[in-house]
């Protein structure tokens, strides 16, 4: 399985960059998510992956009896996907709002700071 | 001694306050500054003479080795004299040269701004410091050649003058940090009794070669020597005071200083020598071609800068010896030569040579001074110049190799500067009086007594040269690590080849300056060869410079997103493959790895068609779509693999951006497909490029061992510390409960962001049309 999610891990990388690369700035929106999931997954596989073993103490002990998933990279991937929902909501909101200035999401047409241009 | 250097700070601080006050009649009272510290120097001379050297330590940043450790020994004596000596008189001509000038009291901070920064520079016994003295005395030249600031030609010079003598210092700082780690210390005075082991040293030729350059650029050293022309727009006193005797020598100081440190080595040597006889010769030669009296002079000068190195860099007794004492003939008579400048061309309007004669009938005080001048830098007995080349001369009689090409060299350019000396000090005033300067006002005392004092010491000094001899002279020598206690400095020295010298010297000099008048012809011609001088071929450099940093900017800095994009990835595929392949192989072993259920695989095959199909649809919705496909595929990941706090937050934030896109996207133009195919391919192959060395990259990482201390920390603690079983909330409500906080905090600012823009409404102008 690591090597299947290595592949994926891959392909979620490139089709991110691959849609930052585009002049749509919608795609670019989607690049940046994809590559955000890509980044998550990386880090979730690279913490070693377990099955079936949740950080949660079980029932009544103090300690775990048995092994169990890292819960570092988890707390890290959490505090990652939340802000990057931060930056998405926000991103989303501003293409909504260039649009309606600029009346376009080519990005090549949005490379000057000046407004008139 | 730390008062006294930072005198001149603070009183340039006070005139900040006070400008109004000296702006106007009170200018005069600036002068008793320098006057007070150059009693306060003086009254060191018979401590010094004795052989006493007096020196004092306060510490700055004790950490760094850096301290404002201040020795005054015989050479900063010398210089401390000169700088408040010269300083004083000419505080005192400004006073009545820029008389009613607007900005009269900035004039004076920055001049004893200068005089402070010169006296620490020469004062200090702490590399470092005197590295910060060194950058101080540049600045405040800056702030003195572009004096005139309104003036396109000053400001442009003033910025050569600093970009010359700023790579200099900079070249200071280097060689100062070097011969720190070579010897341990930035004391000079501790790195004398380390001579042997740093001549020994790997980087000896490097850190020659830095204090070198330091010393050229501020001294005018060929090939830097164009800025100091050039700083001859600032107002003829910073002329007079920076630009001939004090600052240009501070390159002269600190070779001097490090002679007994660096010097008496061969490549110490023979650079100095070659150095400077290259600059006094091809200087000298260029005074022939100037019309502008400030011009002649600035390049004489450049010429007597360059027989000090020359004289530095010969390193026997004899060259000290000249050397100290025509420091002394230099500041003396060409400080006289550059007041006098300063009077003819604030009483005339001009400092065309060619224009000037006769002016004796209106200022006779001031052709005495001229005219006592150009004879001591003829070097004509009996002033003190004559002694000053005698020395020269037998120094360069007794140079170890090469000893006729040197004699040549510094006999022509002595009978140069004699040319120079006379262009300067007595053709303006011989000859008949041009009708258009008959009513030209008399200067005032003020002007010309400046002038006049330092041209009877030139003749004072020469008349009785123990005034200077036990003084000021054997006390420098002795600082450059030589004896010369036996000597005595004499007009009459019997006859010999040196006086045969200096009679063909005087003879031939003076028969050049009847038979070569500076002329706009002789002007013109050196122009022509103006495209080959350093000068113009260190423009085109920063010209050339400038084009190609425009060409690199707008190749890196496009303002297309993509490409940025495109540079950081490719840099990133390039370097880690690079690291990858070049070092270890990938290694899976299968051992290790877990194994692939029939479900995990359906998800993973989900996954990657959603990811094909937001990046290949045609429809936005459908991208939008399929992204959300793909992260509730990561969601069931997540699940499988024991992340059950992840997968719920994935599948919470998943959905909100899908609703958030589909509300906000039905707005938008036609989803457009704006590359081309060329363009898409290029893209896609370094897209994949990335993709499969990250790939690459996790599974090269999955094969080294892993640690999870700091999981089984939390782990542990989870509940005994914070009361709580699943240790994932736990890490991010307790442990890390601040991070959360403020991620909290971001959120909120987006949210804020979010509904700003949301909420905002249009202004009219706002909207394009």
């Amino acid at each position: 399985m690591e090597v299947l999610l290595a592949i994926i891990i891959g392909i979620l990388y490139a089709a991110g960059i691959y849609m930052m690369l585009r002049r749509s700035l919608v795609k670019l929106i989607i690049g940046i998510i994809l590559l955000g999931n890509g980044a998550n997954l990386l880090i979730f596989l690279l913490g070693r992956i377990t099955e079936g073993a949740p950080p949660i103490i079980p029932g009544e002990s103090k300690v775990f009896l048995e092994a169990y998933a890292d819960p570092v990279p988890q707390a890290l991937i959490l505090t990652a996907i939340v802000i990057s929902f931060g930056l998405q909501s926000f991103a989303i909101i501003l293409v909504k709002r260039a649009h309606k200035v600029v009346k376009t999401d080519d990005l090549d047409e949005m490379n000057a700071t000046d407004e008139d241009s | 001694m730390l008062t006294a250097i930072l005198l001149g700070f603070l009183f340039a601080l006070f005139l900040v306050f006070t400008g109004k006050f000296f702006r106007g009649k009170m200018a005069i009272l600036s002068a008793l500054i320098p006057a007070g510290l150059f009693a306060y120097f003086a009254s060191f001379i018979p401590k010094i003479s004795s052989g006493e050297i007096i020196s004092r330590t306060y510490q700055w940043v004790p950490a760094f080795g850096v301290d404002l450790s201040f020795k005054l020994d015989g050479l900063s004596l010398l210089f401390s004299l000169m700088i408040t000596g010269i300083g004083f008189l000419v505080f005192a001509y400004t006073a009545s040269y820029l008389r009613g000038h607007k900005y009269l009291d900035r004039f004076y901070g920055y001049l004893s701004l200068f005089m402070a920064a010169m006296l620490g520079l020469v004062l200090s016994d702490n590399l470092i410091s005197m590295f910060v003295f060194w950058e101080l005395t540049s600045i405040s030249s800056f702030f003195l050649i572009g004096f005139n600031n309104t003036n396109p030609a000053s400001r442009k010079s003033a910025l050569t003058a600093l970009g010359i003598t700023g790579f200099g210092g900079f070249s200071l700082l280097a060689g100062a940090l070097l011969l720190g780690s070579i010897s341990g210390t930035y004391s000079i005075s501790e790195m004398l009794s380390m001579k042997e082991a740093i001549a020994g040293s790997e980087y000896y030729i490097l850190a020659v070669v830095f204090i070198f350059v330091a010393a050229f650029t501020k001294s005018a050293q060929f090939p830097f020597h164009f800025w100091l022309p050039g700083a001859m727009k600032a107002p003829t006193p910073v002329s007079t005071y920076l630009h001939s005797a004090t600052m240009v020598k501070a390159g002269i100081y600190l070779l001097m200083r490090f002679t007994p440190v660096l010097g008496d080595q061969e490549f110490w040597n023979t650079t100095l020598i070659i150095v400077g006889g290259v600059t006094m010769v091809y200087s000298a030669v260029h005074a022939l071609f100037r019309t502008d009296l400030k011009g002649v002079l600035a390049y004489s000068t450049i010429s007597a800068l360059g027989i000090l190195v020359f004289l530095i860099g010969l390193g026997s007794k004899d060259a000290f010896l000249a050397a100290s004492v025509f420091i002394i003939v230099h500041a003396l008579y060409k400080a006289t030569l550059f007041l006098v400048t300063g009077i003819i061309d604030h009483q005339t309007g001009t400092r065309d040579v060619t224009k000037l004669a006769g002016l004796r009938k209106i200022m006779m005080p001031v052709a005495i001074a001229g005219i006592l001048a150009a004879i001591s830098s003829a070097g004509i007995p009996p002033t003190v110049g004559f002694l000053g080349k005698e020395l020269t001369y037998e120094a360069s009689l007794h140079a170890e190799a090469f000893t006729v090409v040197i004699v040549v060299a510094i006999v022509l350019t002595k009978i140069l500067l004699l040319w120079a000396g006379f262009v300067a000090g007595i053709k303006p005033f011989t000859g008949k009086l041009s009708e258009e300067y008959t009513n030209v006002k008399a200067p005032d005392f003020l002007m010309w007594g400046p002038a006049i004092i330092l041209a009877v010491l030139g003749l004072i000094f020469g008349i009785f040269p123990m005034i200077i001899e036990s003084a000021l002279v054997k006390p420098v020598v002795s600082a450059l690590g030589a004896d010369a206690s036996e000597y005595h400095l004499a007009l009459w020295h019997g006859f010999n080849t040196v006086l045969l010298l200096s009679a063909i010297t005087i003879a031939v000099g003076v028969l050049l300056y009847f038979l070569v008048k500076p002329s706009v012809k002789l002007e013109n011609k050196i122009g022509k060869l103006e495209f080959i001088s350093p000068k113009s071929i260190l423009e085109k450099g920063t010209h050339y410079f400038n084009v190609f940093s425009a060409f690199w900017t707008n190749v890196f800095q496009n303002g297309y997103l993509r490409n940025y994009v495109t540079t950081i990835v490719l840099f990133l595929v390039v370097l880690v493959s690079y690291i990858m392949f070049g070092s270890s192989r990938v290694v899976i072993d299968h051992t290790q790895l877990s194994q692939v259920t029939a479900y995990e695989l359906v998800v993973a095959l989900i996954l990657i068609a959603g990811v094909f199909y937001t990046v290949f649809t045609k429809s936005r919705l459908a991208a939008v779509a399929a992204m959300g496909v793909v992260g509730l595929a990561i969601c069931l990941i997540f699940v499988f693999y024991s992340a059950p706090d992840l997968a719920m937050t994935q599948f919470s934030i998943d959905t909100l951006t899908v609703i958030l896109f589909v509300l906000v996207l039905y707005r938008l133009p036609k989803y457009l497909t704006l590359s081309d195919y060329k363009m898409r391919i290029r893209d896609g192959v370094l897209s994949a490029a990335l993709g499969t060395v990250i790939c690459l990259l996790a599974l090269q990482v999955l094969a080294e061992p892993t640690n999870s201390e700091v999981g089984d920390f939390y782990a542990k603690n989870a509940y005994i510390m914070a009361k709580g079983k699943n240790v994932v909330n736990v890490i991010l409500v307790d442990f890390r409960g601040i991070d959360t906080f403020m991620e909290i905090s971001v959120l909120a600012i987006a949210a804020i962001g979010v509904f700003g823009l949301l909420k905002l409404r249009l202004k009219s102008t706002d909207r394009s049309q």
